[in-house]
């Protein structure tokens, strides 16, 4: 069983019908049951929203403690949000996170976001931008070095040790986008909005096995 | 600079179906949501805009069974808008599968929506969608209800105060080019994509892929949006970004 992780924030149904397009015969639980991640082989973390509310929704939801068990232990995919929320914390807010990753979350300073040829970037960072693979992985198997994903968001992570980031993209200049972490791979893109090269992620996810 | 132009299909709806007309008026049945995204989505698009033009309740329930339909085989972004009015409107639409909501009306009548919009659902999901009209000589007027009432108010200063509200992105439509195919407006687009830092869509005009060149380079639009050129089938999407390519304009492929 894969279990996506309902803790009250909304629009998960992108990410289990996308795990379900390339799993059919995986079973797929959205859930908010602390039992069922807890006997799920497999955990998505997926994430839209402001953090202060998911990190809230996480206490709340009494499922914090069953997702960081999750985190330490089995094939783990954090989305969006849910990358941003494994670091010890974010500027939005500000808030504290979960701590399972050294580092923190910032939001993109527009004084960093004029491009050599004067041109100011817009915030949020929307759209499809070209993902660099900095490691090997067995996520990235079948997808392109470069590859473009789908991007929605105003704050991007800052690993405390560089050594997990797994993807760069360049938004004036380049942020980890990407982490890997033993069992956990986090991305700040949207695989689920992403077409083939994200679906081909997901597919990834699902016969990952991280001791191999 | 890495990240792609976008290059976003519209999509008119009303009960459930695909419908096209002269602004509102003379509506047709114009075929399937699910095999025309299906068609957009093959083609290249990078998201595609539904915007519910009937927004009535009985067509409200028809058009969320069409986003969860068009969810379950599309994987790029989906934006919903028409009629959106309350924060359960837009969660009931986010649950049904649009990953953005756009919000015209009902933000001018009360503009802390977007504040409140922003702050349950996070800005990246909350669209201002203006529809502007020229008034004077490089001035334009935000008008409501589909373009029936028109506001007083200007529609840079309106830009402004919807992203300090908290919007995410700006969906801008020219009442004066929608449906005439000369173009976006330019001076519009560009007045607005420069007050405002956050992303500008430019909606209105196309009649072709020279117009979405125009849109970016001239407007400084962040994506373009078209619905007729690509209904009709008169252009792929593919076209539209061969051409954009050609002008030196970062696309996805």
């Amino acid at each position: 069983m894969l279990a996506v992780v309902d803790y009250g924030m909304g629009n998960l149904r992108s990410v289990a019908k996308a795990l379900a397009h390339v799993a059919p015969r995986e079973r797929i639980v959205v859930t908010s049951d602390a039992a069922d991640i807890r006997a799920a082989a497999r955990v998505v973390l997926p994430g839209q929203s402001a953090m202060p509310g998911t990190m809230a929704g996480l206490m709340r939801s009494g499922l914090r403690d069953a997702v960081v068990e999750a985190l330490r232990e089995r094939p783990f995919l954090g989305v969006c949000l849910g990358l941003q929320v494994l670091f010890d914390m974010s500027e939005e807010g500000p808030t504290e996170c979960l701590g399972v990753v050294p580092g923190r979350v910032r939001r993109f300073r527009e004084a960093d976001l004029v491009t050599p040829a004067r041109e100011r970037l817009k915030i949020p960072h929307m759209g499809w931008n070209r993902v660099r693979q900095t490691m090997p992985h067995a996520l990235w198997s079948g997808i392109p070095d470069g590859a473009r994903f789908y991007f929605a968001h105003s704050y991007h992570p800052v690993p405390a040790d560089p050594a997990v980031t797994a993807g760069t993209t360049d938004y004036a200049s380049p942020f980890t986008c990407a982490i890997a972490q033993a069992n956990i791979f986090a991305v700040q893109f949207h695989p689920e909005k992403s077409q083939r090269a994200g679906l081909r992620l997901l597919a990834n996810f699902v016969t990952w096995d991280p001791r191999s | 600079m890495s990240l792609a132009r976008r290059v976003i299909p519209c999509l008119d709806v009303a009960g459930g179906r695909v419908v096209k007309g002269i602004r509102f008026v003379d509506l047709k049945d114009a075929g399937d949501p699910v095999e025309t995204a299906r068609r957009y989505d093959a083609e290249g698009a990078d998201e595609i805009a539904f915007l519910d033009i009937r927004a009535s309740v009985e067509s409200r329930g028809l058009l969320y069974g069409m986003i969860e339909a068009v969810a379950d085989q599309v994987f790029i972004p989906l934006t919903v808008g028409g009629g959106v009015a309350t924060l359960d409107d837009i969660r009931a639409l986010l649950n049904a599968g649009a990953d953005k909501v756009s919000i015209n009306t009902a933000g001018v009548r009360d503009p802390t929506l977007f504040r409140a919009a922003s702050e349950r659902f996070g800005a990246q999901c909350i669209v201002a969608a203006i529809d502007a009209r020229k008034c004077a000589v490089d001035q334009w007027q935000v008008w409501i209800h589909g373009g029936r009432t028109p506001t007083g108010i200007d529609a840079v200063d309106w830009a402004c105060e919807v992203v300090a509200q908290g919007a995410g992105e700006i969906l801008l439509t020219s009442m004066d080019r929608d449906g005439a195919r000369h173009g976006f407006d330019l001076k519009l687009t560009r007045a607005v994509a420069d007050a405002v830092d956050v992303p500008v869509i430019a909606s209105g005009g196309v009649g072709s892929l020279a117009d979405l060149v125009d849109g970016v380079v001239e407007g400084g639009a962040d994506a373009v949006l078209a619905a007729s050129i690509f209904h009709y089938g008169e252009y792929t999407i593919g076209a539209a970004k061969a051409a954009m390519r050609a002008a030196g304009i970062e696309v996805r492929d």
